[in-house]
């Protein structure tokens, strides 16, 4: 029996990245939405390890981390907006908060 | 040998489809809280995967990070939103949201026969020099975390202080 194929960990990876986007693009809530990005994120991060694996390079480690460190500061930021925009608008319906539109 | 390999094929398998299976549910669930918690099944199987990967330090601060840190913010933003005046999502069936889901299945087609027809070349004995099987250990991660990549490193930590500044000015209320 062979070593898992580092294509089916890509194919993983791109699969839930896939479903992350249909999540950002079928969903409403400000909030659901950030979880399908934070959900892409993981997928990208998925890719790293398996290419990291694949040429037995620690760097990849590395890129993951950083796309962690990234993902944490993201999501102290974007969950504060997403407070002061209900705080503000009183919804997180992404459809009713279009003033930056016109 | 072959237990052992059949063993992580199991794994992988099953932590993969769950894993599937579970980013499906969270983006099919009306209710937020319900979202947010297959999201951290998902990430719990993620962290499993990475170990399938040799990647003990990143699988533990996937653990950690994400099914740690930032999903309980995001529960805790759940919680502080009023979600019965919200009001839970409306299955509302529009022609936009078909389409863009089609368009991104596209993409994941896309991905796939990228992944299948292109074999990556490249040597696969690795730059940093290692021995075999030892690329995501937390030595041979922290040895290159202080050392080669320790600029970013730090950037990395004014980063977060950012953050949490942006955090802390954007939440503050502004009733003075």
């Amino acid at each position: 029996m062979a070593d898992i194929p580092y294509s089916l960990y890509l194919l993983l990876s791109g699969a839930l990245f896939t479903i992350g986007a249909i999540g950002v693009i079928t969903r409403r809530s400000a909030i659901i939405i950030f979880m399908c990005i934070e959900l892409m994120l993981n997928a990208v991060n998925l890719s790293f390890m398996a290419f990291s694996y694949h040429y037995k390079e620690a760097s990849g480690n590395i890129f993951a981390f950083f796309v962690m460190v990234v993902a944490a500061a993201e999501a102290a930021v974007g969950l504060a907006i997403i407070l002061t925009v209900f705080k503000n608008r009183a919804t997180l319906n992404v459809d009713q908060i279009n003033t930056l539109k016109y | 040998m072959e237990a052992a390999l059949a063993f992580k094929w199991f794994i992988f398998l099953s932590m993969g489809l769950v894993s599937l299976f579970s980013s499906l549910m969270m983006i099919t669930r009306r209710n937020p809280i319900h979202c947010a918690l297959w999201l951290i099944v998902a990430f719990f199987c993620l962290g499993v995967i990475y170990l399938t990967l040799n990647a003990q330090f990143i699988a533990v601060a996937q653990v950690m990070v994400y099914a740690g840190a930032i999903m309980m913010l995001i529960v805790f933003v759940i919680m502080l939103i009023h979600l019965e005046r919200e009001a839970v999502e409306k299955a509302k069936f529009s022609a936009a949201k078909t389409v863009g889901a089609f368009i991104a299945f596209i993409l994941f087609l896309e991905i796939a026969a990228a992944v299948i027809s292109y074999r990556v070349g490249g040597q696969t004995t690795g730059v940093t020099d290692l021995a075999k099987g030892a690329a995501g250990t937390v030595e041979s991660v922290g040895a290159l975390l202080y050392g080669k990549y320790l600029f970013p490193f730090e950037i990395a930590s004014i980063l977060l202080l950012i953050g949490i500044v942006g955090a802390v000015i954007l939440a503050k209320r502004r009733d003075e």
